[in-house]
């Protein structure tokens, strides 16, 4: 028996064609949105990958350092590194901000972390061009999203950083790029006022008669002091010694010192669970309404199709063709409609993906999910068509 | 040309055949006791004016409508009396009932070799063996060279022909032609009733045509008059063609 739905796909290539490319694009967006969302996930798991750390420390009763702020001392570090199972621990800080080059400005997480230790967590994980960082100020590792080239100056806030190594994947969980400064550096760059607001704070310091009191000798220049220097990180990450679990270490830190800690597992629930969870449910609305008009397109089309073959529908079945045939006919279109759609589709967001400005990961098991979607989705919506074709009295064959 | 009568075992034979529409005071009789014999071989013609019963006859024919008494008899098997005696109506139409329509309805994405061969095709035969059963026909026709043609690409004459085609794919009894020339100039229009005269000798086929055609009308041997519901036969010209 010949393939009637092939047959006529062929007769109406033009037309097939023409359909599925445009119910491609569609799937194609639908796609795109599915890794739009997993190159959230990806870049917030990514964010976890590269800190290289088993344990997060932050401020008490905060969810820091991504998701929330927090500022602890950097000497905590020390007592951190004393405590059972504590193998690396390093201060870090981030601070998301407009870092300047002279062509342009661009949205980065600046990260502060101990220079001149190797391998300690917090740190760029590997270069692609260039160096590491070998001074204590004013050089900058940047990830290539940033668009800086090695050997360019960049701004932040009062100094000019020399870009001298690059790094890849080196995400925000909002998908900015990554900058890499040395911790004293990104300290400043973080706490410290500017200079106006400097002296501006140590003329009210000195105007103040409790602060200023001329029995108390040198009381004045301490306080000054403290106040323009910051001693603060958003962070302690650590790395266990082997054979330690991570909820183990975790607990004393919390009880002793006084001190929040997360593990991986934890830091990934609140990245994953709690930070994206509004833009994940946002882009599930959209996959829903998208699946929706993409099954009304489709059965549309099909319908009308259908429709436009009343009378070759009743001819066949004057000629007894049985029921499951037509309907096999228009099922097979409908799912040929659909292939057609996903293959566009998933051309399209190949290549389109790459040039969203935040990371889309196109997974093969959600090409997989989607193509089971697309065909489930298109046999559901023939059945409009079906059920029209099932209608059709073969007596509207014969005249009269 | 002449057909090869033979009543004993008629091709089709309808006795006291009626068919009412709808119930109480709103039912209509579409036929009314109606009789025929059509011999294989013999061809027919059925004509009545608009809304005297003749498509209803068709369908009665055809098995796509019930009718409401009488009897039914093709190629020797009663297939209705006072009921269908026939369980699948489809298997029927497929392998006992060729039909021409009036505009020939050929499946337009099947090229003209698939339209005749897809009925032997449902019916289960090997797609070789009923598209050789396709040639066959085609070339008997005439029609031979259009085989890969598509629908679209053929004259109306040859479009018919091809459906003509399409209806003896099966080897059928029965032809029901439902006005096969009205689309048609005076010349195609003989060359389609001299076609279906050929093919009902050759394949001992009883056909009936429902025809308003006045070119083709003389034609006929016998005439079936349809008015009200209810069937004449007189003896026509049967002018040879």
């Amino acid at each position: 028996m010949i393939s009637l739905a092939g047959r006529d796909i062929l007769h109406s290539w033009g037309k097939f064609v023409l359909t599925g490319v445009g119910l491609g694009l569609l799937i194609g967006v639908t796609l795109t949105m599915a890794g739009v969302y997993r190159g959230m996930v990806d870049d917030a798991r990514m964010l976890l990958n590269n800190s290289r750390a088993d344990l997060w420390v932050v401020q008490q009763d905060t969810q820091g350092p991504y998701a929330e702020a927090s500022g602890i001392r950097d000497d905590v570090v020390r007592s951190i590194l004393g405590m059972p199972g504590v193998a690396r621990a390093a201060n870090v800080t981030y601070l998301t901000m407009q870092v300047r080059s002279a062509a342009t400005d661009v949205r980065a997480m600046v990260v502060g972390f101990e220079v001149g230790q190797p391998g300690l967590p917090g740190a760029p994980g590997y270069l692609v061009a260039g160096r590491h960082i070998t001074r204590s100020h004013y050089e900058a590792v940047a990830d290539v999203k940033t668009g800086f080239l090695l050997g360019e100056r960049v701004r932040i806030r009062r100094h000019d950083y020399t870009v001298v190594g690059l790094t890849r994947r080196m995400v925000s969980s909002g998908g900015d790029p990554m900058v890499f400064i040395p911790l004293k550096d990104a300290q400043e760059a973080q706490f410290l006022k500017d200079n106006d607001a400097i002296l501006n704070e140590r003329a009210r310091t000195a105007a103040n008669p409790s602060l200023n009191r001329p029995g108390v000798p040198g009381l004045l220049q301490a306080i000054q002091a403290s106040q323009a220097s910051n001693h603060n990180v958003n962070a302690v990450l650590v790395q266990l010694k082997p054979g330690f679990e991570a909820e183990a270490v975790a607990e004393p830190i919390r009880r002793w010192k006084h001190l929040e800690a997360f593990t991986r597992v934890q830091m990934e629930e609140i990245l994953v669970a709690k930070l994206i969870a509004t833009s994940a449910r946002q882009i599930a609305m959209f996959l829903v309404i998208l699946a929706i008009v993409s099954a009304a397109i489709v059965a549309f089309i099909i319908y009308t199709m259908t429709l436009g073959k009343i009378r070759e529908i009743a001819v066949l079945k004057l000629i007894g063709t049985r029921n499951r045939t037509i309907a096999g006919m228009i099922l097979q279109q409908a799912l040929g409609l659909g292939l057609i759609g996903f293959i566009v589709g998933k051309v399209a967001a190949t290549f389109w993906a790459p040039i969203f400005p935040k990371y889309v990961l196109l997974e093969p098991g959600d090409a997989v999910r989607g193509l089971v979607a697309v065909m489930v989705i298109c046999a559901l919506a023939s059945t409009l068509a079906i059920r029209a074709a099932l209608k059709v009295d073969p007596a509207a064959a014969i005249g009269g | 040309m002449t057909a090869r009568l033979d009543m004993t075992e008629p091709g089709i034979r309808i006795e006291g055949l009626s068919k009412r529409y709808g119930e109480g005071s709103t039912a209509v009789d579409a036929l009314k006791d109606v009789n025929m014999v059509v011999a294989p071989g013999e061809v027919v013609g059925l004509i009545g004016p608009s809304g005297s019963g003749k498509s209803t006859l068709l369908k009665c024919l055809g098995a796509v409508i019930e009718p409401t008494a009488g009897r039914m008899v093709l190629g020797g098997e009663t297939i209705y009396d006072n009921g269908w005696r026939i369980t699948d109506l489809r298997a029927l139409r497929r392998d006992r009932i060729g039909f021409v329509f009036q505009a020939p309805y050929l499946i337009p994405f099947l090229d003209v070799t698939d339209n005749v061969a897809l009925l032997p095709m449902l019916a289960g035969r090997p797609n070789a063996e009923a598209r050789a059963r396709a040639l066959e026909l085609l070339n008997a026709l005439d029609v031979g060279h259009r085989a890969r043609a598509q629908p679209a690409e053929l004259s109306g004459g040859e479009q018919q022909r091809v459906s003509i085609a399409r209806a003896l794919a099966n080897r059928p009894p029965v032809i029901l032609a439902d006005e096969p020339t009205a689309p048609l100039d005076s010349e195609r229009a003989l060359a389609v009733v001299r076609i279906l005269n050929q093919m009902a000798v050759q394949h001992h086929t009883a056909i009936i045509v429902v025809t308003h055609d006045e070119k083709i009308i003389p034609t006929f041997k016998r005439i079936y008059h349809i008015r009200d519901g209810r069937t004449e036969e007189e003896a026509g010209q049967g002018l040879t063609l």
